[in-house]
């Protein structure tokens, strides 16, 4: 399917081309293969760090679609990635390299953690392992809004979010309820001025 | 295949495709559930191998959903671990699928931009709770903090690859054990 939309975020011609379907394949396995404590951020990583396939406000528009669909968020933003490049084949492709990377070695470390796991040094091993992973997820939250420069109303909004899942503990569905429309009353208020600034 | 194993795998499908459906928010939102459908209701794994499965699949490459891969996988071997990884994929993708398509189409309303926007941080907010949570989780003493704190650092500050804060820690927590 062509996307009749106009691509506002990326006007100029100097943009990166659209990667070929092995390119694109091999870094949604690149994604999957080294995705260590959740995807979003090493797909962050490979796809506008290392790839410049999208920009940061793009990534994260994906980001922000996704957290509102049911499922893993990270296969459904590299769904619908897949889907902006390549179509329908785009999309199974990422999900194909996000899902079949990781499976061979997570089948090994299952069988090896059959054998291993009762060894007190395997334990601390994952868990110094888990406790760097939950780094790497809270320091591509910062580094995305940091990079986004959101504004006063849209920050508010996210750390709402935050409190409320991170620190509260509430139900998830009422918060991402609650929240949407302010979060669209924020943007709606800050759009002018980023309207200006572009 | 045995009727046996059929009437498993259709379990399986039973169990995961409406879960896919019901986690907003990705599959941490459901493992509750999850925990009680295939701990309590089924009893296909007990509750501490559940509890390791979901470890491992936190430890290894790959979305932290793949916790359902390995339950498939020690309920019926690979073959369960396909059918249960496509019935917890399948249905949201066929939704983001379309969700996608519907936004590019309109991507140039400008509602749509704003209520774009404006879900930016929400989903920004809730990634960075998941890492509390997850932190919260992995947190063992001095060690575990310095790991967590020194990840987000390097992570926000620095391009390189997270890779080598990864290898630090699983070293580090190997030594402090």
């Amino acid at each position: 399917m062509r996307h009749a939309a106009p691509d506002r975020d990326r006007p100029d011609p100097s943009a990166p081309p659209s990667p070929t379907r092995l390119a694109f394949f091999l870094a949604y396995l690149q994604v999957g293969l080294s995705g260590f404590g959740g995807a979003n951020a090493w797909m962050r990583r490979v796809i506008v760090e290392e790839r410049g396939w999208l920009t940061e406000q793009e990534f994260a528009e994906y980001l922000g679609v996704s957290q509102i669909l049911p499922g893993p968020n990270a296969l459904n933003c590299a769904v619908m990635i897949g889907d902006r490049f390549h179509g329908t084949v785009g999309a199974v492709l990422a999900l194909l390299g996000i899902l079949g990377g990781p499976l061979v070695p997570l089948l090994g470390i299952a069988g090896i953690y059959a054998q291993f796991g009762s060894e007190p040094m395997v334990a601390a091993t994952l868990k110094g392992l888990a406790a760097a992973a939950a780094g790497m997820t809270i320091g591509t939250a910062l580094k995305i809004s940091t990079r986004l420069r959101p504004g006063l109303a849209l920050t508010a909004v996210g750390v709402c979010a935050f409190v409320g899942i991170g620190l509260l503990r509430l139900p998830l569905l009422a918060v991402v309820l609650a929240l949407t429309p302010l979060g669209i009353l924020a943007a709606w208020w800050s759009a002018p001025w980023r309207g200006s600034v572009q | 295949m045995t009727g046996g194993t059929l009437a498993l795998l259709i379990q399986l499908t039973l169990v995961f495709a409406p879960l896919s459906l019901a986690a907003i928010g990705g599959a941490i939102a459901v493992l509750p559930e999850i925990q009680r459908q295939v701990v309590e209701i089924h009893g296909w794994v007990t509750a501490d191998s559940f509890m390791d499965l979901f470890a491992l699949a936190q430890a290894a490459p790959g979305p932290n959903m793949m916790v359902v891969s390995l339950i498939g996988w020690q309920v019926a071997g690979v073959v369960g671990l396909l059918v249960a990884t496509i019935a917890m994929v399948g249905p949201p993708a066929l939704l983001a699928l379309a969700l996608g398509r519907l936004r590019a189409r309109f991507a140039g309303l400008s509602w749509v931009r704003v209520t774009q926007a404006g879900l930016i941080p929400i989903a920004l907010g809730l990634n960075l709770a998941s890492g509390v949570v997850l932190a919260q989780a992995a947190h063992q003493g001095v060690t575990t903090l310095v790991l967590t704190l020194g990840t987000t650092l390097f992570v926000w500050l620095t391009r390189w690859s997270p890779l080598w804060t990864l290898a630090v820690g699983a070293v580090a927590g190997m030594a402090a054990s």
